[in-house]
């Protein structure tokens, strides 16, 4: 396998996927925001909440079209680069991803259309319930694809079968509760919230500077706040429920992401700052705040929390399993129907995936030495200071999210929405939260190297027999279409902000698009 | 593991769901597709155009929801099948993929600004979306039929022999332009019944005329080739129906003129062809006589009759290989495990009849043609 195959992949699925997550949390956050504001429509019967909600929906709608164009090359994109890790894990894999076709991706397509066409055609809670159906679905499509990312993470639930040459499943209910997979959702989906907050709330800012459509500004602010606030407190604490997730499962993304080198005796510090070197395998001028870790990811003061150079001693060890468990895997190969030789595959099993790391270095991982088995041990050690960067720089905005929700909320509260520094200091916060969430999944996905699948499958073996030529093809040719898409969407955004949410009230003068036909 | 359902015979049911998807996928997204294809040549002014549009406006997105599950369904119920395909047609599946995502933005972006110059972009930006991938996944069908180059190594990794303009056989190219022909003749149907009468309704009649007579000598024409054109392969020795997907297990060999083997066997089949035909025909001598239902009928069999065929022809091979036929993919070696199946049979059986009350549903509220004089009072409207 040439390298530079497996690199231009892996570039080429960080840029897909990085670029879709641009859109797809706003979609999740949006969509519920505004069954918010169409639920006080439906409740008051005042038009002005009407107004609000069809103008977010305007916004919201140039938003999904983009999360679900590209999201058509993340569903394909696995058997297109990736397909042996497609072959090798597609039986536990492929479920959620069919499923979240099933139950999520129909519910939402369908009911979005209706949602933007059906405003005239249905009564005021028929439309409510509509919207609330396309909440429900993006929202449920979240949920079955961090489930499938949670696997990778945590591969609960299967194991290799050796006349198949693949992972299979062995208990789904383990792979549905996987509880990786439900730290990650609930922290995603809340991540989304707070960046559909953050965007109503920004531009509402933006309104009340200028001193335009006070009246939708003003109340857009009120649902933000409140709605960001819950959001914003949530995604802390789940996302420290993420980190508890890992210490069971993850423990190397863990060490990785606090640069901790050595095992950190009880009660564990936490590193609040230092400045981790690779090629010396330490962290310099660290600041580390006592029993903070221990209480974080062992909820105790009294567990010690590993470091990498004890993770990478026992991968090591579990590498020179792999090997007899490869061995042995061979011999079942040349004939199935060799008992000894499938005896010897379970006992090793487990550690199959950690001798394929060895493959990286020889053809045979049966004729690795010693030295090369060391090497492939400290493979496991993912990319510490860009996680340990990543992971500083996304709770920090996470922190910084909050105070600004609360500050709002205590403003809206007292009624006091025009306050002019607040309202500066919303608009400059849009990017924030979009930084904070991309880095959450270079964190999750880097610090998961070099699997693809943790334990189980080195993410060099996972790509597909392309040249060089082709992918970089796709990835130019990619990068142009996202790129221009990217400038069109950001484009029609202003332009709508620009207009305003009268705009169409004012060219579409007839009563019927003010008030429902159907009432 | 004791599950209720044995697994060879989960593999047919999930063979034939495959089927149901793809052509779930070609009967909705397909007239959308059609329609695509068509637009710039039906409607001729921006508000015709416009009206066009909101045809499909509305529900296109519901029915690309039929690809991307035929994608995820074919990951999880024929992993090998999603791995093969995928990543030996990779540049033509770049090709449908990038004129897809035109769709979305295509439809959302066109109303937001009046320049005739930026309208224009979207109108071809739709046709695109529309015929290319039309196009490419009748070509691909082709290459399927003829076997594709990749073999499998004894780890099960693939690899792949073939070039993009190796793909682009005489047969993959009419099985292409057959592809478009059937998928335009039912969007033009599909027009006859949602667009307003007058000038598109007419020039929509008589694209899909064309299309519908390319349409039967096309598909008559492919039958002569699958027939006389050395194509075909067949299993040797016993087949054990419910062992392990390891495609290496099992052994194949290429005989040409075996895809009529199972015509033979099974002379009910036969009514798939025939549906083809008799549903074109219907189709066009709707569209002859102006009535929009029984062209619509007439389309939507003749697609479903026309996939049929090439399913059924080739079972219970899905994707064989023409560089190493042992390593092709059939009904029997290439499903995920047997619980995978099961679970996902379940999940379906729930699923699939809900999520067609609620698209039944929401055509109901939509019910009703397009028109022009809409374009002026409705704000909601493309």
């Amino acid at each position: 396998m040439d390298p530079a195959v497996v690199d231009l992949s892996r570039l080429q699925f960080a840029l897909t996927a990085l670029y879709h997550f641009l859109f797809v949390p706003l979609t999740l956050g949006l969509s519920f925001m505004l069954v918010i504001m169409e639920s006080i429509y439906v409740m008051t019967k005042r038009p002005i909440w009407r107004t609000v909600t069809r103008f977010w929906a305007g916004l919201f709608g140039i938003n999904f079209v983009l999360g679900v164009a590209t999201g058509l090359t993340m569903e394909f994109q696995f058997g297109m680069n990736w397909s042996y890790y497609s072959h090798y894990v597609g039986d536990i894999f492929g479920a959620p991803l069919a499923i979240e076709g099933l139950m999520a991706f129909f519910l939402e397509a369908t009911f979005v259309g209706l949602m933007f066409f059906g405003w005239d055609k249905l009564s005021r809670v028929g439309h409510l319930f509509v919207t609330f159906m396309v909440a429900v679905g993006t929202n449920f499509s979240a949920l079955w694809i961090l489930i499938a990312n949670g696997w990778m993470q945590n591969p609960v639930g299967s194991a290799f079968n050796p006349d198949t040459m693949r992972m299979e499943v062995s208990d789904f209910g383990a792979v549905l509760f996987n509880p990786v997979a439900q730290a990650k959702f609930v922290h995603t989906v809340s991540a989304g919230y707070v960046i559909a907050a953050v965007f109503v709330l920004g531009i509402s800012a933006w309104y009340l500077l200028k001193g335009k459509h006070i009246g939708v500004a003003k109340r857009s602010m009120t649902v933000a706040a409140a709605f960001g606030l819950a959001s914003s407190l949530s995604v802390v604490v789940l996302g420290d429920e993420s980190g508890y997730a890992l210490t069971d499962n993850q423990k190397m993304k863990l060490a990785a992401l606090e640069a901790m080198w050595e095992t950190e005796p009880a009660p564990a510090g936490l590193t609040a700052f230092g400045i981790p070197s690779l090629a010396e395998r330490k962290t310099h001028y660290e600041v580390k705040i006592p029993y903070v870790l221990g209480l974080i990811s062992t909820r105790s003061i009294d567990k010690p929390v590993e470091g990498i150079f004890e993770l990478v001693a026992i991968a090591e060890d579990r590498i020179e399993s792999g090997v007899k468990a490869y061995d042995a895997l061979e011999r079942v190969k040349a004939d199935p129907k060799d008992v000894t030789a499938r005896a010897a595959f379970e006992l090793h099993r487990r550690d199959l995936g950690y001798g394929l790391l060895l493959k990286r270095y020889v053809a045979d991982p049966r004729m690795a030495d010693a030295a090369t088995i060391r090497k492939a041990s400290w493979d496991t050690v993912p990319n510490v200071p860009v996680m340990f960067w990543a992971f500083r720089v996304m709770a920090g905005i996470g922190f910084l999210m909050i105070a600004l929700f609360a500050t709002a909320f205590v403003l809206v509260t007292l009624r006091k929405h025009q306050t002019k520094w607040f309202l500066v200091l919303a608009v400059a916060a849009i990017p924030l939260p979009w930084i904070a969430a991309e880095l959450g999944w270079v964190l999750a996905e880097l610090g998961r190297q070099p699997w693809a699948v943790e334990g189980v499958l080195p993410t060099f073996l996972g790509a597909s027999d392309l040249s060089v030529a082709q992918l970089w093809t796709t990835i130019i040719a990619f990068t142009l279409l996202y790129g221009a898409l990217a400038v069109v969407e950001v484009g029609l955004i202003l332009r709508h902000i620009k207009k305003g949410p009268f705009a169409e009230q004012e060219a579409f003068a007839s009563p019927a698009s003010v008030e429902p036909a159907v009432a | 593991m004791d599950l209720p359902i044995d697994y060879a015979t989960l593999r047919i049911i999930w063979w034939a769901l495959m089927g149901v998807l793809l052509i779930g996928f070609a009967l909705t997204d397909g007239f959308d597709m059609g329609v695509g294809a068509l637009l710039p040549f039906v409607a001729k002014t921006d508000e015709e155009r416009r009206m066009v549009i909101n045809t499909i406006g509305a529900t296109w997105e519901g029915n690309q929801v039929w690809f991307v599950l035929g994608g995820g369904a074919i990951f999880a119920a024929w992993p090998f099948v999603y791995a093969v395909s995928f990543s030996g047609f990779y540049l033509p599946m770049f090709l449908v993929l990038a004129a897809m995502i035109l769709r979305p933005v295509g439809f959302k972006y066109r109303s937001k600004r009046p320049d005739p110059r930026w309208r224009s972009f979207w109108d071809w930006a739709l046709f695109t979306g529309g015929f290319v991938p039309v196009l490419v996944f009748g070509v691909a069908v082709g290459n399927v039929l003829q076997g594709a180059p990749f073999r499998f190594d004894s780890d099960l990794r693939i690899s792949y022999l073939g070039s993009l303009l190796g793909l682009f056989s005489p047969f993959a190219l009419l099985c292409g332009l057959l592809s478009v022909a059937m998928l335009v003749l039912h969007g033009a149907a599909w027009l006859t019944v949602k667009a307003e009468v007058g000038p598109v309704t007419e020039r929509a009649r008589r694209f899909g005329e064309i299309a519908g007579l390319a349409s039967i000598v096309l598909f008559a024409a492919g039958g002569f080739y699958v027939a006389f054109g050395g194509m075909g392969f067949r299993l040797e020795g016993l087949t054990d129906a419910a062992g392990p997907s390891n495609p290496l297990r099992t052994v194949v060999v290429a005989a040409p003129g075996a895809w009529l083997d199972n015509y033979a066997r099974h002379s009910w089949m036969i009514l798939a062809p025939v549906l083809g035909f008799v549903g074109t025909a219907v189709a066009l001598l709707g569209l002859r006589m102006d009535r929009a239902a029984l062209s619509f009928s007439g389309s939507t069999l003749a697609t479903l009759g026309i996939i049929s065929t090439v399913g059924l022809s080739m079972f219970p091979f899905i994707l064989p290989s023409a560089i190493d036929p042992r390593s092709s993919l059939t009904a029997w070696n290439a499903s995920s495990s047997h619980l995978t199946l099961f679970i996902m049979l379940i999940v379906t059986v729930i699923f699939l009849p809900l999520i067609l009350i609620y698209t039944a549903w929401v055509y109901k509220v939509l019910w009703g043609r397009s028109s022009t004089t809409a374009l002026t009072t409705n704000p909601d409207l493309y």
